[in-house]
C-alpha cells in the first residue's frame, strides 16, 4: 500500500512527460481534439479491448457500490431497490450522531487506532533495526522466517488460539496465576479487549512488518558506515546517525499511511473476538456497520455510518499527507 | 578504550540475540502448545496447567473426530476449488489490466490509471457492496467468492511497475514483424514475468485459503462453506457438537473431546501453510519487495 502510492506519483509524473513527448513526435499537427482521439483509438484498439473487463470489474464492484451509497440519503426498502426508495436527505446521519453508541464507538475506533500506532508502529522498526545489527546471517535467516510465519495464519485460526489462550485454563491465565494474579476470561473484560487485540496484532505483525524496513536498511550505502568508523562512532551512534535518518522517508511513508487509515479499522478480527460484554471497549464503526447493517438489515442507516467513515478517511489521508509536505521533504502526492 | 567498546559491544550481542531467541519462542510457541495438546490425552490435559513442552500421553482421537467430520472434508474440497479457480481468474484479470496499464502511449490509460487509483481513497461501503451483489443474484453463488475480488488494485499496480521494466525494445520488434497486443502480452511480457505472477499467485492464493467474510455474506448453503467457515463454528463459535454426533461420542463424553478438537481442527487446517511457507518464503518476501524497491 505504501509504496504503490508513491508508484502512482511517479506513474503520473512519467505519464505527462511522456504524453508531451507525444505530442512533440509530430502528433501535434492533430489540430483537432476529436481526430487525435480517433487515431489513438486505432491504433490501440487491443489495448481498449483488454481494458472492457478491468474497466467493467471496477465498474460493478468498485463504482456501484459508490452509487449504492446514495442509500444513505433514502429509505432502502429491498422492494423499492436503490433507486426507487424515497429520498430522506441527512435524517440518517442525525439519527447516528444523536444514536446512544456515536461516541463510544468513536472513542473506540480512535482509542484501538491511538494505542495500535503507539505499540504496534514502532515494533517492526525496532524488531528490523535488531535484526540488522545481528552479524550471524543463518540465525538472522532463521529469526525471519519464523517471525514470518504467523502473518499468513488465517485470522480464523488466530481468533481460536486467542479465545483458548486467554480463556480461564487458557495458557496466559496460567501464567497470570503463577505470577499470584487472578484468573478471568480476559475476553469478558471490556478493559482488556485493547490489550489483546493490539498485542495479538504485533505478535501476527511484527515480523513481516520488518520486511520494507530492512529493505531499506539494505539500500544504506555501506561507505557511511566505514566513515563514520573511522571517525570513531560506535554502533549506537552509527544507528543513530546513519541507520535511522536512512529509513526515515520509508518511516514517514507508512506513518503517514497508517494515519490515514485511522478510522478504516479492519473488522474481521472484532467482530470474532467482541461480544456483548466488551461492546463497551471492543465496538468500533465498522463492526457497528456490520452489525447494523447485515444483521438487522436497517441497510439505509448503516449505509450511513459507513459513508460518513470513508468521508472521514479520505480527508484523513489528504491531511496526513498536507502535514507531511509541510514539516519533511516526504510526501505521497 | 578499545577494548571496552569490544566489551560493551559483546554485551550488546548477546542481549541482542538473546531478545531474537525469544522473539523466535513467542512466534512459534503458540503452535507448539496447540501440536501438543492436540495428542494428548484429553483427561490429562483437562488437569493440566502452565505450558506443554512435549504431549500428555499420546491419542490420534482428535485427528480421527475432525477426520470423520463431513463438513471439513466439503470446506477442504470448496476452498480448494475456491483457491484453484479464484487463483486463475486473479492472474488473468490482473495481468490484463497490468498490461494495458503499462502501455503509456495509449491516451487514456492515463485516465484509466486515475479512475482505477480513486477506489484505493474511497469506497462505497460494506452494505452498498452487499446489496449490489446480492442485487446481481450472489446470494448462494459460487462466483461470489471469486469474481467480486478478481484484482487487488494494489497487486495490479506492482505488476504494471514490473511489466514497465520490460525493455521496449523487445515489443517495438516483436510488432515491427506484425504482432498484436496479445500476442505481445502472452508471448513476451507473461512468459519474461514468471516470478512476479508466482508471487501474485501466492498473494492472491494465501488470501483466498484465508478468506471467509464474503463466504459468510453470501453463502447460506453448508454444501458450499469454504474451510475457514467451518473453522469458526468450530473454533469461535464453540459447536463442536456437529463433529461428535457424526462419530458417535454420547453426551457425556463431549465435554472432555471439545478442547481436543478445537486443537486438531486448528492444526488439520494450518499444517499445509506451516509445511509449505519454508520452501516458499523467499518469494512472498520478494513480493513485498517488488511493490517497495521498484520506483
Amino acid at each position: 500500500m505504501a509504496f504503490c502510492l508513491f508508484l502512482l506519483y511517479k506513474f503520473n509524473a512519467e505519464a505527462y512527460r511522456e504524453r508531451g513527448k507525444y505530442m512533440r513526435a509530430g502528433h501535434g499537427r492533430f489540430t483537432s481534439y476529436i481526430g487525435m482521439l480517433a487515431v489513438d483509438f486505432k491504433r490501440n484498439q487491443a489495448i481498449y479491448l483488454m481494458a472492457v473487463p478491468v474497466l467493467a470489474y471496477y465498474i460493478l464492484f468498485h463504482y456501484a457500490p459508490m452509487y449504492g451509497a446514495i442509500i444513505a440519503f433514502k429509505d432502502f426498502s429491498p422492494g423499492k431497490g436503490i433507486i426507487g426508495s424515497p429520498w430522506v436527505g441527512f435524517k440518517h446521519f442525525v439519527d447516528f450522531f444523536n444514536n446512544y453508541y456515536f461516541w463510544t464507538i468513536l472513542r473506540n475506533t480512535l482509542l484501538i487506532n491511538i494505542y495500535g500506532l503507539l505499540w504496534g508502529f514502532p515494533a517492526p522498526i525496532i524488531f528490523a533495526l535488531l535484526l540488522n545489527e545481528l552479524r550471524n546471517n543463518s540465525f538472522k535467516r532463521t529469526v525471519q522466517t519464523v517471525t514470518y510465519l504467523p502473518h499468513f495464519i488465517s485470522i480464523i485460526v488466530i481468533c481460536g488460539l486467542i479465545r483458548n489462550f486467554t480463556g480461564t485454563d487458557g495458557l496466559i491465565n496460567d501464567i497470570i496465576s503463577s505470577f499470584g494474579g487472578e484468573r478471568s476470561n480476559l475476553l469478558t473484560r471490556p478493559e482488556m479487549f485493547r490489550t489483546v487485540y493490539i498485542s495479538s496484532g504485533i505478535w501476527q505483525g511484527i515480523g513481516w512488518g520488518s520486511i520494507i524496513y530492512l529493505a531499506a536498511l539494505s539500500c544504506i550505502d555501506p561507505a557511511l558506515y566505514e566513515a563514520a568508523k573511522i571517525d570513531g562512532a560506535g554502533r549506537w551512534k552509527q544507528m543513530l546517525n546513519i541507520t535511522i535518518p536512512g529509513i526515515a522517508p520509508t518511516i514517514i511513508t507508512l506513518l503517514i499511511l497508517r494515519m490515514g487509515r485511522m478510522l478504516s479499522l479492519g473488522f474481521e478480527k472484532i467482530i470474532l473476538l467482541y461480544n456483548p460484554l466488551t461492546y463497551d471497549t471492543a465496538d468500533v464503526i465498522s463492526s457497528f456497520v456490520y452489525r447494523r447493517g447485515i444483521i438487522d438489515a436497517s441497510f439505509s442507516f448503516a449505509s450511513a455510518v459507513g459513508l460518513f467513515n470513508s468521508v472521514i478517511n479520505c480527508c484523513l489521508i489528504i491531511a496526513a499527507n498536507k502535514l507531511s509536505r509541510r514539516f519533511s521533504d516526504t510526501y505521497l502526492w | 578504550m578499545a577494548i571496552r567498546k569490544n566489551k560493551s559491544e559483546g554485551i550488546f550481542n548477546f542481549i541482542n540475540a538473546i531478545i531474537m531467541i525469544l522473539m523466535i519462542i513467542i512466534c512459534i510457541y503458540p503452535l507448539l502448545y496447540v501440536t501438543f495438546a492436540s495428542l494428548s490425552e484429553p483427561s490429562k490435559l483437562m488437569q493440566h496447567t502452565g505450558p506443554l513442552l512435549s504431549p500428555l500421553g499420546f491419542t490420534l482421537k482428535g485427528y480421527e473426530l475432525v477426520l470423520q467430520n463431513r463438513d471439513i472434508a466439503t470446506g477442504y474440497a470448496n476452498t480448494i476449488f475456491y483457491v484453484v479457480v479464484g487463483t486463475a481468474v486473479n492472474l488473468i484479470m490482473t495481468s490484463l489490466g497490468a498490461y494495458v496499464l503499462s502501455r503509456k502511449n495509449a491516451y487514456w490509460v492515463n485516465k484509466m490509471m486515475l479512475f482505477i487509483a480513486f477506489t484505493m481513497f474511497f469506497g462505497g461501503g460494506t452494505i452498498p457492496y452487499f446489496l449490489i451483489i446480492k442485487g446481481l443474484g450472489g446470494i448462494n453463488h459460487r462466483w461470489t467468492q471469486i469474481i467480486p475480488g478478481a484484482i487487488s488494485t494494489w497487486n495490479l499496480i506492482v505488476m504494471r511497475t514490473s511489466f514497465a521494466t520490460i525493455p521496449v525494445s523487445l515489443e517495438e520488434s516483436a510488432k515491427l514483424d506484425g504482432a498484436s497486443d496479445f500476442t505481445i502480452l502472452f508471448k513476451i511480457i507473461l512468459p519474461l514475468s514468471t516470478p512476479v505472477l508466482a508471487v501474485m499467485a501466492l498473494f492472491y492464493g494465501v488470501g483466498h485459503w484465508n478468506s471467509w467474510f464474503g463466504a459468510m455474506l453470501f453463502l447460506r448453503h453448508r454444501s458450499m462453506y469454504p474451510l475457514q467457515l467451518i473453522l469458526r463454528e468450530i473454533l469461535i463459535s464453540n459447536s463442536t457438537q456437529s463433529t461428535m454426533v457424526q462419530s458417535g461420542i454420547n453426551e457425556g463424553q463431549t465435554d472432555i473431546y471439545a478442547l481436543l478438537v478445537q486443537y486438531s481442527t486448528i492444526i488439520v487446517a494450518t499444517v499445509q501453510i506451516l509445511l509449505i511457507y519454508p520452501f516458499l518464503q523467499k518469494y512472498f518476501v520478494k513480493g513485498v519487495m517488488v511493490g517497495a524497491i521498484k520506483e
